[in-house]
């Protein structure tokens, strides 16, 4: 077919951070699947605790201190977790490197933590399904922890190469600081789920 | 719009020029295509944007419409083989008291041709169709993340593979397509059959989520410029609502195959009664993705109808703005029917009512498109080809099927034909009538595009009336079976019940409607060995895709078309309106913005890589070892996490870099 | 090649006629469910038709349309698209009246399916097993309670509340003509009411997939009038009748040392096993094996010599018996009327 040239678009900049990026974009879509994941299984663990008029199946309560220690953690993160993403916009080397390092070891510690949540839940997974349910969810929040450390440190480790120096990945840094919130978000539903909702029975 | 607006940032975000300072190295600039000359354009283009040589360089390619094609091939082999699985149980069907097929191996037979139908030919295949298509309709030289897209197809082929492979040894799942607890529960479904349907099920459903997330940005990020909402074609806007309905519907069945592997493997509870558990929680979960599962495979052969009625009416579509709506109502309302699958099992009265009026409900809708198309038709006496007698099968049978859906809406009636042979004649009628017609329609469509040939169209003919004939006898009298009181999936039946006759009758449909498939077989080979050569545009229809050659380019376009009408190719009848000015020496396209389609930013797309076969070998191989032991998934975590270090870690190439 | 379609078409319709008069069909109904829903199908599948046929019609149009299209498809006429608008709007609106229609159609027939039962008398429990059905006949009184399996014998006239549970799979009770399904779920119990109209033999099956055996998982409501139906229940909570003649008394024996008595209960023996169909009175029964065999000596024989071979995954085990054996162990079951 013939053609016409009537756009010039050589002066278009060749990265763009966040709704401009489709990395962006793929992130979001991915946060829209991995939440309706969690907030199916969250609904299974709610359809079951309406079901059995006394959930909880006569297992002791959990003791709520690893996980809140984990959710002040998490909370707090955010604060640093921001201030990084402004730097990323900025593409300022120096400050990106360090807050990759913080935002690495905020992602470590919540998870050190964690490990001692499992205990703390007072319930082995197949006692009854109020365990199962209860591991399931602090499971799948656990996998999404570990999955998006493993993740950030990786891009730690490339800001401190030569590979850094590029538009894309301040834009990774900043699709990163876009997916701990959602780690972060992820948690309190879940966290009130585990530890708030057996006080109530 | 002219083409002055597209260059006009007033809609563009703030923050364009800071994003060009800071601590990046700079751009590296390659030669750029303005003013390049066609024969020098195609030398430099072909050469960034091929496939390398040699098997490794096939395994890495990440073109959208080389993985297109090994989808297409390779669900159209599970359709063979769960036609097959069809063919067999129809003979051991075709009288009374058969002794060829026992219960173990008809019972895993259908199953198998449950599983293969539904998640390894529909669902991928009309995934794949876009996968192919939609870049080429939006305009743009590749699908969005084009290494995700390419582990998606190993993931889903090694995903069959394994369940057919698991079929072969006599370990195929034997719990019907949806595996209902406790049959499938750790107490009455032994050995690992269940287990093989479960992580089958999750694995393979990466794949369906990591096309639709592409399909998604590509159609939100990637479309030509000028190609705001309202120039979006119908068939694009379908895949696009198809894949906001696989984000938020495959999740449910991956929860739900996880939960119940977790139930056979370490021992939980979640659907075990006597521990605080459900049966029934399954049951929701399931089709809480069952029922949009329908509507998964159905919109994208709506957006089939929707092209190929245009090109054979010659106008574009009638109510164009109403078929959108339709579809996006479609997506929302069918995720409030999922209830009505579950009418027999004792939900409250009042509730069950709620969702017989959603099931109605979403009639509506589809009825908005079966007018608008019938209107679209009426412009005058269309030319009948191969593609538009598909489009008439569809009408014919598809119409029946929604009916009977409505019929089955209903929860006194459905409590007499639910798990009845009138079931399996309602499903058959919505997904082969609502499915596989428009997909046999668009096989005869763009097949010229895909092959730079044309199929036979007096072959067509034959293919098309005996596929009709075939599928009708086959199916049509199951409903009647079914309301004499036959249930669905049993492998036998005593002779004294008199359904003998019309089962004999059933499987000789059966038949005549495999050997259709047989002859369309044989169309497809000698229409791309031997067909008459396409051109650019065959059915001179108007969308993006008939603008490059057939088959087109590496790089689909050797410039960027600018939109200025919904059918782009009817309303720039002399010259294509194009865009210049990006880089030829590096896999440059464009990103524009999402509503109004302005060029935004020049973005690399991802370089052929092998990465992404490697992830999906090691992430395979741990679904697979996790059917053993649980301690799969520590054991399988290292080679993950190495191979997506590789897929992800930069490798020096200007895609890589800026 | 429309011929052909025309002939398999009326193929159909005579293969239609010629099994209306089934005993498991839901267009034969026997009772009043049954026949709600019967003419609810009917009406249903009428309507459709009709919607089918003008919808057809429509499609119809274009092909016998005189005039060929124009060369130009952006070149539409403002005018056909506004009156073809209006005709897409008056269908629209006429498939939601019609949609209401039936929604509120089988609001209604629910209600009346609901009433059907409300004032039964008899309550029977049913329990779904891997692949047979546990009937047990609910009283006040504990000595009349009686327990039986595969067919449910009902007084005619009379509504019937049924209790449905299942210890293993999900299973699902259908009798079609007389009533639409209702599953059998583990941790639940689902109440159906019954009713047939008049005396007569009407033969269900199970409508959910419960593994191997699916197939063969049928059941008899045999509906009496009332003073047979009292006659039966009396007789059948009398003890099993003691063996006469030699063969007959052999095979109690044979029946009591061997694992038989491991699963099966015969009342008035030390037989006590539940996980199998109570055997007390099982030749007054007309099938074996919850319908895949008639009740018969020789079917006695093969269901008891190779029960893997009649019923494939049947969880009943081969008992290895010789010739004799085999032939007193018939003998002494034939007698339990």
């Amino acid at each position: 077919m013939n053609q016409r040239p009537v756009l010039d678009i050589s002066d278009l900049p060749t990265f763009g951070h966040g709704p401009r990026s489709p990395t962006w974009w793929g992130t979001l879509g991915f946060m829209a699947l991995e939440g309706t994941g969690f907030a199916l299984a969250a609904g299974a663990y709610l359809y079951l605790a309406t079901l059995w008029p006394n959930w909880r199946l006569s297992a002791p309560v959990p003791n709520h201190w690893p996980g809140t220690i984990v959710t002040l953690l998490l909370v707090v993160s955010l604060v640093p977790n921001h201030i990084l993403n402004g730097y990323a916009k900025r593409c300022a080397m120096g400050p990106v490197r360090i807050g990759m390092v913080v935002m690495s070891l905020l992602g470590l510690a919540p998870l050190v933590v964690r490990w001692f949540e499992f205990p703390a839940l007072n319930i082995y997974w197949d006692t009854n399904a109020y365990g199962s349910m209860i591991w399931v969810l602090l499971g799948l929040h656990t996998t999404h922890l570990i999955t998006d450390v493993g993740d950030t440190i990786v891009l730690t480790v490339l800001m401190f190469t030569h590979h850094g120096y590029s538009g894309r990945r301040f834009g990774d840094v900043g699709d990163n600081v876009f997916y701990w919130d959602f780690v972060v978000l992820t948690w309190i539903p879940i966290y009130l789920l585990i530890y708030w909702l057996p006080r109530l029975g | 719009m002219s083409s002055a607006d597209l260059t006009n940032e007033r809609d563009l975000p703030p923050g364009r020029e800071t994003s060009a300072t800071g601590d990046i190295a700079p751009e590296r600039d390659g030669p750029r295509d303005t003013g390049m000359d066609d024969a020098s354009l195609h030398r430099w283009l072909a050469r960034t944007w091929r496939t390398p040589p040699g098997i490794i360089g096939a395994l890495s390619s990440v073109d959208h419409k080389v993985i297109a094609r090994r989808y297409l091939i390779t669900a159209f082999l599970f359709l063979c083989l769960g036609g097959l699985n069809a063919v067999a149980m129809r003979v051991q069907l075709s009288g009374p008291q058969r002794g060829l097929i026992g219960p173990d191996l008809y019972n895993q037979l259908f199953t198998m041709h449950g599983v293969t139908m539904m998640f390894l030919f529909a669902v991928p295949i009309v995934q794949a169709t876009g996968i192919y298509l939609v870049p080429l309709m939006v305009g743009t030289r590749n699908i969005a993340f084009p290494r995700l897209n390419a582990f998606g197809y190993w993931v889903y082929v090694s995903g069959g593979l394994f369940a057919w492979v698991s079929f072969a040894l006599s370990m195929g799942p034997d719990v019907g397509w949806f595996a209902y607890v406790p049959l499938s529960g750790p107490e009455f479904g032994p050995g690992k059959r269940a287990d093989v349907w479960a992580q089958m099920i999750t694995y393979t459903e990466v794949s369906s989520l990591a096309v639709a997330v592409a399909t998604i940005v590509t159609v939100l990020k990637q479309r030509a410029p000028g190609m705001s909402l309202d120039k979006i074609p119908l068939y694009v806007w379908a895949l696009l609502v198809t894949s906001f309905v696989v984000v938020f519907a495959m999740p449910a069945v991956m929860i739900t195959s996880t939960f119940l592997i977790l139930d056979r493997l370490v021992g939980t509870h979640i659907f075990n009664p006597a521990e605080g558990g459900d049966a029934l929680l399954f049951q929701h979960l399931f089709w809480f993705f069952g029922h949009p599962e329908v509507y998964i495979i159905f919109l994208p052969a709506t957006g089939m109808v929707s092209s190929i009625i245009p090109a054979f009416a010659r106008r574009p579509a009638f109510g164009h703005l109403g078929l959108v709506l339709s579809l996006i109502a479609v997506g929302f309302l069918s995720f409030g029917l999922w209830v009505h699958h579950m009418f027999a099992t004792g939900l409250p009265k009042l509730g069950a009512s709620f969702f017989t009026a959603s099931s109605m409900l979403i009639a509506i809708p589809n009825g908005v498109q079966i007018f608008c198309w019938l209107a679209t038709l009426w412009e005058g006496r269309p030319v009948i080809r191969t593609p538009l007698l598909f489009v008439f099968g569809f009408f014919f049978t598809f119409v029946i099927g929604g009916l009977t859906g409505v019929m089955l809406a209903s929860v006194p009636l459905d409590l007499q034909v639910h798990d009845t042979y009138f079931v399996v004649a309602h499903f058959h009628y919505v997904l082969i009538g609502g499915s596989v017609f428009p997909l046999l329609g668009a096989a005869y469509f763009w097949f010229p595009k895909i092959t730079g040939r044309m199929m036979s169209e007096r072959l067509g003919r034959w293919h098309f009336w005996l596929a009709m004939i075939g599928f009708n006898a086959a199916f049509f009298p199951m409903h009647i079976v079914g309301l004499w009181g036959m249930p669905r999936r049993v492998y036998t039946y005593p002779a004294e019940l008199g359904w003998g006759n019309i089962n004999l009758f059933i499987s000789a449909g059966a038949v005549l409607f495999f050997v259709s498939f047989v002859l369309f077989a044989f169309n497809l080979v000698h229409g791309a060995l031997r067909g008459t050569p396409a051109g650019d545009n065959p059915w001179d229809a108007g969308t993006l895709e008939w603008a490059t050659s057939s088959p087109p380019p590496s790089y689909n376009f050797a410039r960027i078309p600018v939109v200025t009408n919904v059918e782009p190719l009817w309303a720039e009848r002399e010259a294509l309106p194009v865009a210049a000015g990006l880089r030829v020496d590096a896999r440059e396209l464009i990103v524009s913005t999402v509503a109004e389609a302005h060029p935004d930013v020049r973005e690399k797309s991802a370089t052929p890589s092998i990465w992404p076969l490697l992830a999906a070998i090691a992430v395979g191989a741990t679904f697979l070892y996790s059917i053993f032991t649980p301690w799969a998934i520590i054991w399988g975590a290292a080679p993950i996490a190495v191979t997506l270090v590789g897929w992800f870690w930069p490798k020096g190439d200007p895609e890589d870099e800026e | 090649m429309k011929r052909l379609a025309s002939i398999a078409f009326a193929t159909a319709i005579v293969l239609f006629l010629q099994g209306c008069a089934g005993w498991q069909s839901a267009l034969d109904p026997k009772g009043p469910a049954a026949s709600e829903l019967a003419w609810l199908i009917w009406f249903f599948a009428g309507l459709c038709a009709v919607v089918w046929v003008l919808v057809m019609a429509a499609l119809a149009v274009p092909l016998m349309m005189r005039s060929r299209q124009h060369a130009e498809p952006l070149a539409l006429d403002a005018g056909a698209d506004s009156r073809k608008l209006r005709v897409v709007m008056i269908a629209v609106g006429l498939t939601a009246v019609i949609l209401v229609g039936l929604t509120l159609l089988s609001f209604f027939a629910n209600r009346t399916l609901a009433a059907i039962g409300s004032d039964a008398a008899l309550t029977i429990r049913v329990t779904g097993h891997q692949w047979w059905w546990e009937v047990r006949y609910e009283d006040a009184t504990p000595s009349r309670i009686l327990t039986t399996a595969n067919e449910i014998h009902i007084p005619a006239g009379e509504p019937v509340r049924l209790l449905l549970t299942s210890t293993d799979v999900i299973h699902s009770f259908w009798v079609p003509s007389l009533s639409g399904k209702l599953d059998l779920i583990p941790g639940r119990m689902n109440v159906l009411d019954i009713k047939a109209d008049k005396p007569g033999v009407y033969r269900g099956q199970c409508a959910e997939f419960c593994g191997a055996q699916h197939a063969n998982m049928g059941t008899f409501i045999i509906a009496e009038p009332r003073a047979k139906f009292d006659a039966w229940w009396n007789d059948q909570l009398q003890p099993a009748a003691a063996p006469t003649g030699d063969e007959a008394k052999a095979g109690e024996n044979l029946f009591l040392k061997r694992p038989c008595v491991m699963c099966h209960k015969i009342g008035g023996t030390p037989a006590g096993g539940t996980v199998a169909p109570d055997l007390t009175h099982v030749a007054s029964r007309q099938t074996l094996a919850a319908g895949t065999l008639t009740m018969s000596r020789g079917n006695l024989a093969a269901w008891i010599a190779d029960p893997q071979g009649v019923k494939p995954g049947a969880h009943m085990p081969v008992v290895d018996l010789s010739g004799d054996e085999l032939n007193d162990i018939v003998a002494y079951l034939e007698g339990l009327k």
